[in-house]
């Protein structure tokens, strides 16, 4: 009993849970989803660019972009958010001022991008070579060819793949605390450390992993429910109506050639 | 050179260009797919390209419009070289129907017709939108222009990609196996529509297996084989009297 009274004391100490509630609400949860939603929004941008150059024909587009998809996907996230928090600071201070946070949005954007990039590219590449060939055959240049068919298709079918990249970016966002982030920056993480630190009770970080999965799980259940849909594929309910009704209705129209020709 | 509308019977005419193809060769990579093809199609006549699976008939065709790029020899459109004016420009002038339609699947019907005449023809969208209906109507699909490619039987889908093709008032047209994806009951209303074309002055290339299609349509009919022309003329010479072994033998495994 004495053992369950302590895990409940120290896991799920109520009053510590309460107390911490307003600030992971009113700072932490709202740090953490402008930090997640820039650094995604900043991630597609680039991502599609990298995914683009990684489809090119020319070589001095492709390499570049496998390049830094290699590095950004290859290093330890928290390396790469220290690395260009700390490098790059006395630009950063210039440009935003003294707070870490936008270059913790930069790197968290950058990695974001390089994975983000590999899921457009996949998607862009799983669109049949017959539409960009039915484009290109009406006269469309490749830009235009991709830009109005190709990529929005290839999107269309990554749209699950990016929803779980966003998931993964709710929570590396919370590496960023490594830069040393302003009382009123903290996300939710560090909310709950610093609770957790002060009273000496692991109950706040527990309920910071509450709100992580507040977010993070119903978009997994979203996802699945959407992969499902694109998977099954919704038509368009209708009877089924014989091949020959078809045939009347082309007559209809070209009375002087059937009559001609067959 | 391009369509006119002939009010009196509301029956669109085309005026096609004449096609020349000279000493085409084509590769993928170090193998040659044609060698040395020679083929002329006069304006507003049909030719139909048949031969066994393999034998370049697409390629050719491909390579009259320049999706693949021809390795050597010249592809001569209204007497001029299609190989010094811009690939896209060359193929705003050519239609191409291919064997799975390849309609886009997130547009409508009349979108799919629409689409390359506002981005292509810079036309204004509701310009677009109005000569796509029409050209839907001619057809026969003016009741699913709204409908989507999966909601159409393969049949209405070709023709959606024919009217594609005609929008853009193309002066030879391609078709690539059109009618060889579709059910039964289908080919002839495609083929029927095809027919038309050719009577109305189109100038076309069309690769099929429809034998039917050819003897009765078609002003000439090329057989190829490896890569080469093997024999070619008027179709009633072909079909009844086949020069060569190789044609012969066709013939034989096909009607």
């Amino acid at each position: 009993m004495d053992f369950l009274d302590n895990l409940i004391r120290t896991f799920l100490d109520f009053d510590a849970m309460l107390a911490v509630l307003p600030q992971l609400l009113g700072v932490g949860l709202v740090n953490t989803l402008i930090i997640s939603a820039a650094a995604t929004v900043i991630g597609v941008v680039l991502g599609m660019v990298v995914a683009v150059m990684g489809i090119s024909t020319s070589r001095w587009l492709r390499i570049p972009a496998r390049i830094y998809t290699d590095l950004f996907r290859g290093l330890p996230a928290i390396l790469t958010i220290l690395l260009i928090g700390q490098g790059f600071a006395r630009i950063s201070q210039e440009i935003f001022g003294p707070s870490p946070y936008p270059l913790g949005i930069i790197a968290l954007s950058l990695i974001a991008s390089a994975y983000i990039g590999e899921i457009f590219r996949a998607g862009i590449q799983s669109v049949e070579k017959g539409q960009l060939e039915a484009c290109r055959a009406l006269g469309m240049g490749y830009g235009k060819a991709m830009a109005l068919v190709v990529i929005p298709q290839g999107i269309r079918r990554v749209l699950p793949a990016l929803v779980n990249q966003f998931i993964a970016i709710v929570k590396d966002s919370s590496l960023v605390y490594f830069l040393g982030l302003l009382v009123s920056e903290r996300e939710l993480f560090r909310v709950g450390q610093d609770a957790a630190v002060l009273t000496g009770n692991l109950s706040p970080l527990v309920m910071a992993g509450v709100f992580y999965l507040i977010i993070t799980v119903p978009l997994t259940h979203l996802v699945n429910y959407f992969d499902n849909r694109f998977r099954s594929g919704k038509r368009r309910p209708s009877a089924p109506s014989s091949g020959l009704n078809e045939v009347k209705e082309l007559d209809a129209v070209t009375p002087h050639i059937t009559g001609s020709n067959t | 050179m391009s369509t006119s509308t002939n009010t009196s019977a509301d029956i669109l005419t085309f005026r096609g260009s004449s096609l020349e193809v000279r000493d085409l060769t084509m590769a993928f990579g170090d193998i040659k797919v044609l060698r040395g093809v020679n083929l002329s199609i006069a304006p507003g006549t049909t030719t139909c390209i048949i031969g066994p699976s393999g034998s370049g008939k697409s390629t050719l065709l491909r390579g009259i419009n320049r999706l693949h790029e021809p390795a050597g020899g010249d592809v001569l459109l209204d007497g001029e070289s299609a190989l010094t004016v811009k690939p896209d420009v060359l193929r705003s002038r050519i239609g191409m129907v291919f064997q799975h339609f390849n309609l886009f699947p997130d547009h409508t019907a009349l979108e799919n017709v629409a689409l390359a005449l506002w981005s292509v023809k810079g036309m204004s969208k509701s310009e677009a939108r109005e000569r796509a209906s029409r050209r839907l109507a001619e057809v026969g699909l003016a009741e699913r222009a709204d409908h989507r490619p999966r909601d159409l039987s393969g049949g209405q889908q070709q023709r959606v990609a024919i009217a594609r093709a005609l929008a853009m008032e193309p002066e030879v047209m391609l078709f690539d196996e059109a009618t060889s994806a579709l059910d039964p009951e289908l080919v002839k209303g495609v083929l029927t529509l095809m027919a038309g074309l050719c009577e109305r002055g189109m100038t076309m290339a069309v690769v099929t297996h429809e034998m039917g299609f050819a003897r009765r349509v078609a002003d000439q009919v090329v057989f190829m084989d490896e890569g080469e022309v093997v024999e070619a003329g008027k179709p009633a010479d072909l079909f009844d009297n086949p020069q060569s072994e190789r044609l012969q033998r066709f013939l034989s495994e096909v009607l």
